[in-house]
């Protein structure tokens, strides 16, 4: 066992695919001096030509990354904030992610998208704050947001692997965290299985990225009341639907907790999809920012527009509480 | 008439410069969250530019927005709360370094996204043509900036249009880490004249330079002569961003930063005043920025049940986070 944050196990994990397969190349923003460590030494390792210090021009760049992934090679690239996203939706959205269907399968689109520090960062107010997952999401471009270190090596390396666009956000709230991990066992996570952190038997909170963090404190916190199953689906699109069910068909009760915005948001399809298609025995509830949330800058402000952990206390009580 | 403009264009530098040296320090006292883009040694263009203005033309600024906002007229005093989070600040703590805004002065605010004030000042500048005004708008950038598309679509419009507004390109050698030779195929004044309009290259670090040239762009465009883009250089003396006081990334070498420092704008333009006249305006400064440091510090925090006011202009308001029957958070 060793320590490993999930900063280093990003890091790793893109030196490991890097040397693993000549094709994959990484571009984007200040990546030669890695000003947000993940890209550490890969200039030196391996030269401009694959490790690319791009001008400010995400949209060109981003279509220019689909351009190489079409012509074979698997290029990774590294937004220096979220909301560059927003930039190059149509170049994601109505370009890459079309390309497979509308070429009737002849062309594959093997480019990753990759989010350093998505989410509040503290203070960097409303253009730098966001966390937009559930817009890839929802157009159906494959999209994870891992919350651990051993996670965030296995499904950066899954997603440079996938032969589809893959964003990966890796939120500010996780870079951080470190654990003991088994450095042989290190490998790839696949797209579309959950992880439960913590077994319980009577309510489900499902939570995505830097949250599970906090789903596992409430657990911690309410484990002499009320016995919490804490479910991190690790990928939104895929997401894992039969795991949540065999946790929810268990408990019977389930809250989500999501740090993006209420309206239309993940949250929301996993609550509607529970409610479908699976034996809930109360009222579902999810813990989000508000609707059209845009981050305030001052601390106050900024957080409390965030999901806290308080609030999910509160929500998983009174989920445990009612009853039909 | 000349007097009065270097005394002022000096003023204007002083204080962006001890702004920014009083903000670098409430930054490292935790009492700024975030971090600010400090827009030292680049003092005389905001200053320069923005004295060729009227009170209601308009500008659009940057991530290092600070002396463009301050050189535009804005209040250092409610600036210095808004940088500090609050309820007095300009923009009642809700947008902080990268979003300081002054409607009032026709400050259509510093931006969190490099590249997207060119199309925003471009608006408005045509807004001021349709009703009549002979205002002008001015769009502050960096030369990482000229590589968005945005802005070269946006020059396309401003001369096709013959729109009144002043591109003002601050060419300070990086964006970030990277060099201008690493980003910018050909030059910055032709990306402007590719699509006709008028650009000339000034000294950043001279102030007069900068107000003699943005004087002749104003004037050109109030008269419907169209766009300007002047190039104006300077060295950008401190970080990219405070983070940076603490993170190890090098990009410049101690050399070069010696020699960047050693043009500094405050200096150049200083030995033009009489050294009485200079020690009163800097003691003037020092006076109202220590009046805007207790200001910031002593005012309230904004209220976190109005987080979300203002989030529409009309006053809607969304759901919470947490669900209509919730009470915690009404
Ligand atoms: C569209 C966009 N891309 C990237 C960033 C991240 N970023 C912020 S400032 C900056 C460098 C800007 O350089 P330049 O335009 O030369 O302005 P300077 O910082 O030198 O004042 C970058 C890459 C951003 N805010 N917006
Ligand atoms: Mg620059």
């Amino acid at each position: 066992m060793a320590r490993l944050s999930y900063l280093k196990a990003l890091q790793r994990a893109l030196a490991d695919e890097m040397a693993r397969d000549e094709n994959v190349c990484v571009l984007g923003e200040d990546i030669g001096v890695a000003v947000n460590n993940v890209t550490t030494g890969l200039l030196a390792k391996h030269g401009p030509a694959r490790v690319v210090d791009t001008p400010l021009s995400e949209q060109a760049f981003t279509s220019f990354a689909t351009g190489a992934a079409l012509a074979g090679l698997r290029p990774v690239i590294e937004f220096q904030i979220p909301s560059l996203l927003f930039l190059v939706f149509e170049q994601i959205a109505n370009q890459a992610h079309k390309f497979s269907l509308m070429t009737g399968g002849q062309a594959k689109v093997p480019v990753t998208y990759f989010v350093p520090g998505s989410g509040s960062r503290s203070g960097w107010a409303g253009q730098h704050s966001d966390h937009p997952y559930g817009l890839f999401a929802h157009v159906g471009v494959k999209t994870v947001v891992p919350a651990t270190p051993e996670d965030a090596y296995g499904l950066f390396l899954t997603a440079i692997r996938d032969d589809d666009p893959v964003v990966l956000f890796a939120p500010a709230g996780s870079l951080g965290v470190r654990g003991d991990v088994d450095m042989d066992a290190l490998g790839p996570v696949p797209l579309g299985v959950g992880r439960v952190h913590r077994e319980g038997t009577d309510v489900t909170v499902v939570a995505v990225g830097h949250l599970v963090q906090a789903a596992l404190g409430v657990a911690e916190q309410l484990a002499d009341q009320i016995s919490v199953e804490v479910f991190d689906p690790r990928s939104l699109y895929p997401f894992d639907w039969a795991g949540l069910a065999a946790s929810v068909n268990k408990t019977g009760r389930l809250v989500v907790v999501d740090d993006s915005n209420r309206m239309c948001g993940i949250a929301g399809e996993i609550l509607a999809t529970a409610a479908e298609e699976m034996r809930l025995t109360a009222p579902p509830k999810r813990v989000t920012r508000p609707d059209g949330a845009v981050l305030p800058f001052a601390s106050e402000l900024d957080l409390a527009v965030q999901p806290q952990q308080e609030q999910l206390l509160t929500a998983v009580q009174e989920v445990y509480k009612s009853s039909r | 008439m000349r007097e009065r403009s270097d005394m002022e264009l000096y003023r204007t530098m002083r204080l962006i410069r001890r702004f920014e040296e009083r903000a670098i320090e409430l930054v490292h006292a935790g009492e700024i969250v975030g971090g600010i883009h400090p827009y030292i040694g680049q003092e005389a263009i905001a200053a320069g530019v923005c004295a060729a203005l009227r009170d209601d033309d308009v500008i659009t600024s940057t991530h290092r927005g600070h002396g463009h906002v301050l050189a535009k007229g804005a209040d250092p005093v409610r600036m210095l709360a808004e940088l500090t989070g609050r309820a007095t600040g300009l923009n009642r703590g809700r947008g902080g370094s990268m979003h300081a805004a002054d409607f009032g002065k026709g400050i259509y605010g510093a931006n969190g996204i490099v590249g997207a004030g060119g199309a925003i000042a471009t608006g408005a500048a045509w807004a001021a043509v349709k009703e009549g005004s002979d205002r002008v708008a001015v769009s502050f950038f960096g030369d990482g900036a000229v590589s968005q598309g945005v802005l070269l679509e946006t020059f396309n419009l401003a001369a096709l249009w013959r729109l009144p507004v002043l591109f003002v390109c601050e060419n300070n050698g990086y964006a970030t880490t990277l060099t201008v030779a690493q980003s910018v195929a050909g030059s910055i004044t032709g990306r402007a004249e590719a699509f006709g309009i008028p650009a000339v290259s000034v000294d950043g670090a001279d102030a007069a330079a900068v107000l003699d040239a943005a004087r002749d762009a104003v004037a050109r465009g109030r008269a419907g002569g169209g766009p300007s883009f002047i190039e104006a250089t300077a060295y950008r003396f401190d970080a990219h961003h405070t983070w940076e006081h603490k993170a190890r990334v090098r990009y410049r070498s101690d050399e070069e930063v010696a020699a960047g420092r050693s043009r500094d704008p405050l200096d150049i333009h200083g030995v033009r005043l009489d050294e009485g006249v200079r020690a009163g305006i800097d003691a003037d400064v020092e006076a109202l920025m220590a009046e805007a440091v207790a200001f910031a510090l002593d005012s309230p925090r904004p209220d976190p049940a109005g987080a979300l006011d203002h989030l529409y202009a009309t006053g809607m308001r969304g759901r919470n986070g947490i669900g209509l029957l919730d009470t915690a958070v009404r």
